[in-house]
């Protein structure tokens, strides 16, 4: 199971390392000079696959509606949406953040029998179609759910059709981003740091909170970021399995979706919101803590 | 958008034609000629099975015509041997949006006029839609019917977790208009993307009631129980079909709606709870 580390690492690389290679990269090769060495072969399939992830963005820029957008923007179902999705998918973070990080590191630090297999459940939801994962919530959360049914009964609380059941749906895709990057951060960690507080007398959780965090801090950062943009955009599992209601459950993917039906323009403009949210945001982050990790 | 889906389809076409060999193109090219005249012409070859009819017809169908129209597909391939008929059932609001959008489909049935006037105004439709059958709503509620619904009125109140089709998917429109018509306002948990989607939370005893077809409330059997209310009289809905402009099929696509015209076709539909036309 090196697969798994590997991947968030270079997840974690993308988002902490991005710039900085390619100012390095920059200042040796001597700017645009560098071209003469890129083989061809390389070359025409390599722009050919930044066109292939660039193009349909533009396309979505070129085709906005850009004299109706502000109407189309300011109406309030377009703010209930985006700010439902938002606090969703914090609060979807947050909840990944608090059960995730203690997961990676069991899965980095503790040697026990089966812990490939228990990694490669944790990633299943990562390869898992989302809509898949929805009936699975349906079947485990529902009303009628294996666990479901005594949270009715015992508690009186019902999942689906409910912001929580946003929360819960999105937290289920996008919680694995997380632990598998920080995983593959604490991995790479050197735990003698953790020895030596050991033997200066910290117990293992001190070191944990003191020693370890601080040290994995960037990982932790790209991890989530990672999952709260993968909830930003969950459609698949919201809609099995909480339903569709503007103000509770309708998220922006949703309203996209259900726009694209009837109204293309609206669903162009919507679409417009999310891309610059997600643009906005690791924008930010990358300057934030990425580049200083 | 369009334009570069429409070049991509072309290009499909093109692909599939040539690999079709030219036996294939050249039944094509005789067939294209007839191409709003058809309609009238083929009703008389449909029953009379012409064994020149070859290769894959693919139609996109509402939600609510999974099961008949599965039945009829395995009936046309049983009847014109060396045939398939593939199907795409969804929303007939999102098929008519990707046939718009370029979809390589042959024949198109919708469970709405207003759905079909998306892909007539959009020219790609061969020919007028004709109505082929129509649907009533009914209430699929929980198997024995345990909140004792018998009207629609009773869904209306509080404590039922009551889901419908969003407005834009006929079944929800329907359904607006059937509230409209008793005078109520339903307030409902969430509004599902198709009809079975609405009938899946049913079954799955997560809402304790939707509003849904007739049809669907057959083909669930007895995993949920149907209450018809009058209203439903105000909201019938006409499921009109057509040959699509991109048909790469024409003669197959022609066979399979003289099919589902043909009496053995409407009394599979009947059957299915659907309404002669």
């Amino acid at each position: 199971m090196t697969s798994p580390t590997g991947t968030s690492d270079a997840a974690a690389d993308t988002l902490r390392g991005g710039p900085r290679r390619r100012r390095r990269r920059a200042r040796t090769t001597g700017g645009g000079s560098g071209n003469s060495g890129v083989p061809l072969p390389l070359l025409v399939p390599a722009l050919l696959g930044l066109a292939f992830l660039v193009v349909p963005l533009v396309a979505l820029l070129v085709r906005a509606p850009w004299r109706s957008l502000p109407d189309l923007l300011t109406s309030a179902e377009v703010w209930q949406a985006l700010q439902l999705s938002l606090v969703c998918a914090t609060a979807a973070t947050a909840v990944s953040l608090v059960i995730g990080v203690p997961l990676a590191w069991l899965l980095a630090r503790v040697e026990f029998p089966g812990r490939g297999l228990v990694r490669a459940l944790v990633t299943l939801p990562l390869v898992l179609p989302p809509v898949v994962g929805g009936v699975a919530l349906l079947m485990a959360l529902g009303r009628n759910g294996i666990v479901g049914k005594w949270l009715d009964s015992w508690f009186g609380i019902t999942l689906p059709f409910t912001t929580a059941g946003v929360v819960v749906a999105e937290a289920f895709v996008a919680m694995p981003f997380l632990v598998i990057s920080v995983e593959g951060t604490l991995r790479a960690a050197d735990p003698r740091f953790e020895e030596a507080a050991a033997t200066l007398g910290a117990s293992r959780f001190t070191a944990f909170r003191r020693v370890t965090l601080p040290l994995i801090a960037p990982g932790i950062a790209a991890g989530a970021v990672l999952a709260w943009a993968r909830a930003l955009g969950e459609f698949g599992a919201t809609i099995t399995f909480a339903g569709n209601f503007p103000g509770r459950t309708q998220t922006m993917p949703l309203s996209v979706y259900l726009a694209l039906q009837s109204d293309p323009e609206a669903a162009i403009a919507l679409s417009l919101v999310l891309l610059a949210v997600s643009v906005a945001v690791l924008a930010g982050l990358r300057d934030r803590w990425m580049t200083t990790g | 958008m369009t334009r570069t889906a429409r070049r991509i389809r072309h290009t499909r076409r093109t692909l599939q034609v040539a690999g079709a060999g030219a036996a294939a193109l050249l039944a094509l090219s005789a067939c294209s000629s007839s191409d709003d005249s058809s309609s009238t012409t083929s009703d008389s070859s449909a029953s009379g099975s012409s064994d020149k009819l070859s290769g894959t017809v693919t139609v996109f169908a509402a939600a609510s015509l999974k099961e008949s129209f599965t039945t009829l597909g395995e009936k046309f391939e049983k009847e014109h041997p060396g045939t398939k008929v593939t199907f795409s059932f969804g929303g007939s609001d999102s098929l008519a949006a990707s046939i718009t959008g370029g979809a390589p489909a042959d024949v198109f049935a919708s469970a709405s006029p207003k759905t079909m006037k998306i892909v007539t105004d959009a020219g790609d439709a061969s020919g007028t839609p004709a109505t082929f059958v129509r649907n009533k709503l009914e209430i699929a509620t929980l198997p024995g019917n345990p909140h004792k619904i018998s009207s629609l009125k009773d869904l209306t109140g509080s404590g039922l977790k009551v889901v419908l089709c969003d407005k834009e998917v006929p079944c929800g429109a329907a359904a607006e208009k059937a509230l409209d018509a008793g005078r109520l306002k339903l307030t409902p948990v969430s509004y599902e993307q198709d009809v079975k989607a609405a009938l899946t939370k049913v079954e799955l005893k997560e809402a304790d009631a939707a509003v849904v077809y007739k049809t669907d409330v057959h083909a669930a059997g007895d995993k949920v129980e149907g209450v018809e209310f009058p209203e439903s009289d105000d909201a019938v809905n006409d499921y009109p079909i057509v040959r699509l402009k991109s048909a790469q099929n024409t003669e197959g696509a022609e066979a399979f709606l003289a099919l589902v015209r043909s009496a053995e076709g409407q009394q599979v539909l009947t059957e299915a709870g659907f309404l002669k036309p």
